[in-house]
Order: structure tokens, then C-alpha cells, then sequence
């Protein structure tokens, strides 16, 4: 069920992902119109394929295809032109048009095939067949799928690569202050990397949040400050420091529900005074040491008590 | 457990963002980021009538299945685009917390609790 979520999901990505050139056929046969319909004979049946674009100087004028082929064969009608059996009014995709038209094209008309020409000049470039878009979309897949376990192989293989006695992580963020355009960034990242680096989901969003809601509080209060989270063998140390202006009254600040929050604050949802509690219930360990004017300096620490338990 | 889409279908709501092949747990209303963070849990629905870019962060931190916009409130354009890009689905209603929030336990989605 998940993995076929999973798949849905990214073939969608990738129809939109892909473009009509990547996936067409290029070299493609064409014949022309003032040719006899035998002709067809020999291109249809050594390339096996099933319908020929039709151009003059290399702009497409019409389509033939191997039922066309088919019915003058029955009806003795070999040497008519082509011209005169061809489909004129032919639809076509442009190029650069995103794959998913296609699929959709081809749910829509029932065809099998579409010339595919450029936009710019209107010439004929390539076509595309449903096979094409298949094969285009595994093929896509397939690079996908490559680059994340390359990606997984480095990330999970790190413990084992580096060889020290005790391997350590450091990961910075800078937090802009009264930026709430830019709130949850840091958090996200650190959220990301830890992903990344096979911690387990319940660590990784402890840590995550704790770190959210002090990104929140940098932004929210101060003029600034930075994230760094430490990755160690046992614990995630996260110290947050900002450049003030300072909590007067820490005791006070940890109670749930007190808040010093601006009303600007407020109303986008925050200042509730349950940042500080929050992180207190998330994290192992909070220790917080404040300056007035000069500054904060918070410290969270989630232990590792399941680390690299998927290795 | 009752699919996302489901929910859609049977309250009409209207998507906005987001993939909506998710199966939702329970469900969780509250305008107030912080108390969601300290509350809601993975997979729920969250009800909200905040609209701005945080409520995007909030959803990927704690896994939420989607978010329902109320009173016919649009989300800002930079949470539209957050959203699209952390496929967080958000949903809109014409209708107020409350009623929404009882045609969703009609549906059998209730509480955390």
C-alpha cells in the first residue's frame, strides 16, 4: 500500500518532470506525399513501426498509418498517393510541452502515435508513441532510484567510512530575526539531514521541533541569532544564540502560557508561551542562560537512546 | 482509517495543494501553532483558520496528513507555494471550525484523545 502510494506519486512527479523531447523517438521516418501508397510497404514492415509522418521540408503535412496501409491493400489501392489516403488534420505535441500532455493526448484521442514538432519553427522533430512515454519514465525511474541509494549508501555509510574513535557532527543554521517568512527553515533542514543520516523518525522529530519552536523564538524576539546542532555518538546537542535582547526573567518565561509576544506575533498563531514548555516536554534535557541586552543561549539535548539502530 | 480524498469528496472542500492519498488518524482544531506542536500527532487533520506560512512547517514537523483552511479563508501565496513544495495538501471550507469540525466526526474521524 505505502509503496504503491510511493509510486503513483513519483511517476505523476515525473510526467510533469519530463518533457516531450526527452522521451520521443528522433530519428524518425517520413515519407512524402506525392509517393504511392506501396511505398509504405517497406517502411512499415523492415522498421516495424506502425504510422509514418508525412512532411514536405521537414514540416509535417499528414500522417499514414499501417490500418490506412491496410485498407488499400484489401481495396487494391496500392498506387493511389499518399497524399490522397493520408489523415490531414494531424495532432500533434510540441516538444518542449510537459509529458504529462502527452498522456493526456493519448487518453483523449485514442491514438497510438503523435508527431512532436518545435515550437519555434513549427518543424517536425520527432514522435512519440506510449512505449516511448513507458520506457521514458522507467528509464527516469531507474536514474532516480540509482541516485537515492547512492545517496543512502553515503549517507548511512558514513559511521562506517570515517574511522575515528568518536565521530561528530556539526550542522549551522542562521536565523534571521522578525523573518517569519523564513521561520522553520533551520528546522526543517536539520530535520532533513538527520533523515538523511538514518536516525530514527521519533529522534529526528523531537529534535526537529525543540528546534522550531527556538527558531521561532529567535525570529519572534531577537534581532538574530544562529542554530548549530551537534550531532554526537550518544545525543543531538542543539545550542541556539541569539544577539538579544534578552529574557529578564527566565523562571518566568518557562511558565506555560506566559508570553511577552507582540501582537503582530500573535496573530500569525504564535506567542501562545508554550514554545519554552514545549521544547522542555520534547527534549531529554533544556538548559537556558540569558544576558538582558546582550543575548540567549539555549541548550537542547535528545538522546540517541535507538541510534543507528538500522544500520 | 479514512482516506483524504474521501474526506474531500464528502465535504466538498476545495484543494488547494498537496497529495491526497493519505490516510488521515484523528483530527486536531486550534489556531495556535505552538499548542498543535505540543498536540497534534502524526497523520491528523488539522482544523485552522491561520493562513500564513508556518502552518506548512508545523504540518512537515508533525507529520500531519493535511490542513483544512476555514471560513473560506485562502491561504497567502508563499504558503501555497511552501505547501506545494513539502506536498503538505491543504484544503478549504466555507464553513466555521465548528461545523466542519462535526461533519468530520460524522465521517468517524475524531479526537487525539
Amino acid at each position: 500500500m505505502d509503496d504503491n502510494k510511493r509510486t503513483t506519486t513519483k511517476i505523476q512527479e515525473l510526467t510533469y518532470e519530463l518533457r516531450i523531447k526527452d522521451v520521443m523517438t528522433k530519428n524518425i521516418e517520413t515519407v512524402g506525399s506525392k509517393m504511392h501508397v506501396s511505398h509504405l510497404r517497406d517502411i512499415l514492415y523492415d522498421k516495424r513501426i506502425s504510422g509514418v509522418p508525412v512532411a514536405k521540408d521537414n514540416k509535417l503535412i499528414g500522417i499514414i498509418s499501417i490500418e490506412d496501409f491496410i485498407k488499400c491493400l484489401e481495396q487494391n489501392e496500392l498506387d493511389t498517393l499518399i497524399e490522397d489516403k493520408m489523415t490531414k488534420n494531424v495532432k500533434t505535441l510540441y516538444a518542449d510541452e510537459p509529458l504529462v500532455h502527452a498522456v493526456m493526448k493519448f487518453e483523449k484521442y485514442g491514438f497510438g502515435r503523435f508527431p512532436v514538432i518545435s515550437r519555434k519553427d513549427k518543424k517536425l522533430v520527432g514522435i512519440i508513441t506510449k512505449s516511448d512515454i513507458i520506457k521514458g519514465v522507467l528509464k527516469k525511474l531507474e536514474t532516480a532510484y540509482h541516485d537515492e541509494e547512492e545517496r543512502r549508501y553515503r549517507a548511512s555509510h558514513i559511521f562506517n567510512d570515517v574511522v575515528a574513535d568518536e565521530i561528530f557532527f556539526k550542522f549551522q543554521y542562521y536565523v534571521e530575526g522578525k523573518n517569519f517568512d523564513r521561520a522553520g527553515e533551520a528546522a526543517t533542514g536539520l530535520k532533513k539531514t538527520l533523515y538523511r543520516l538514518g536516525l530514527s523518525p521519533e529522534i529526528v522529530r523531537r529534535a526537529a521541533i525543540s528546534t522550531y519552536e527556538a527558531e521561532i523564538n529567535i525570529v519572534a524576539f531577537t534581532k538574530g541569532g544562529k542554530i548549530i546542532a551537534y550531532l554526537e555518538p550518544h545525543q543531538i546537542r542543539i545550542v541556539i544564540t541569539d544577539k538579544g535582547p534578552g529574557i529578564p526573567d527566565i523562571e518566568k518565561a518557562l511558565k506555560p502560557g506566559f508570553s511577552t509576544a507582540p501582537g503582530w506575533v500573535r496573530e500569525l498563531g504564535f506567542g501562545a508561551g508554550m514554545g519554552l514548555p514545549n521544547i522542555k516536554n520534547f527534549a531529554d534535557k533544556m538548559t537556558l542562560k540569558s544576558t538582558v541586552e546582550k543575548g540567549t543561549r539555549l541548550e537542547i539535548t535528545v538522546k540517541l537512546s535507538d541510534y543507528r539502530n538500522e544500520d | 482509517m479514512i482516506n483524504l480524498k474521501d474526506i474531500v469528496q464528502k465535504l466538498d472542500l476545495k484543494v488547494v495543494s498537496g497529495n491526497l492519498d493519505r490516510e488521515v488518524s484523528a483530527g486536531y482544531a486550534s489556531d495556535l501553532l505552538s499548542d498543535v506542536i505540543a498536540n497534534a500527532q502524526k497523520d491528523n487533520i488539522w482544523i485552522t483558520l491561520q493562513i500564513h506560512l508556518n502552518i506548512v512547517a508545523v504540518a512537515n514537523l508533525q507529520e500531519l496528513a493535511g490542513i483544512i483552511l476555514v471560513n473560506g479563508r485562502e491561504p497567502e501565496e508563499s504558503t501555497l507555494k511552501k505547501a506545494e513544495q513539502e506536498n503538505i495538501p491543504i484544503l478549504l471550507t466555507e464553513l466555521p471550525t465548528f461545523e466542519i469540525v462535526g461533519k468530520l466526526y460524522e465521517l468517524g474521524i475524531h479526537g487525539t484523545q
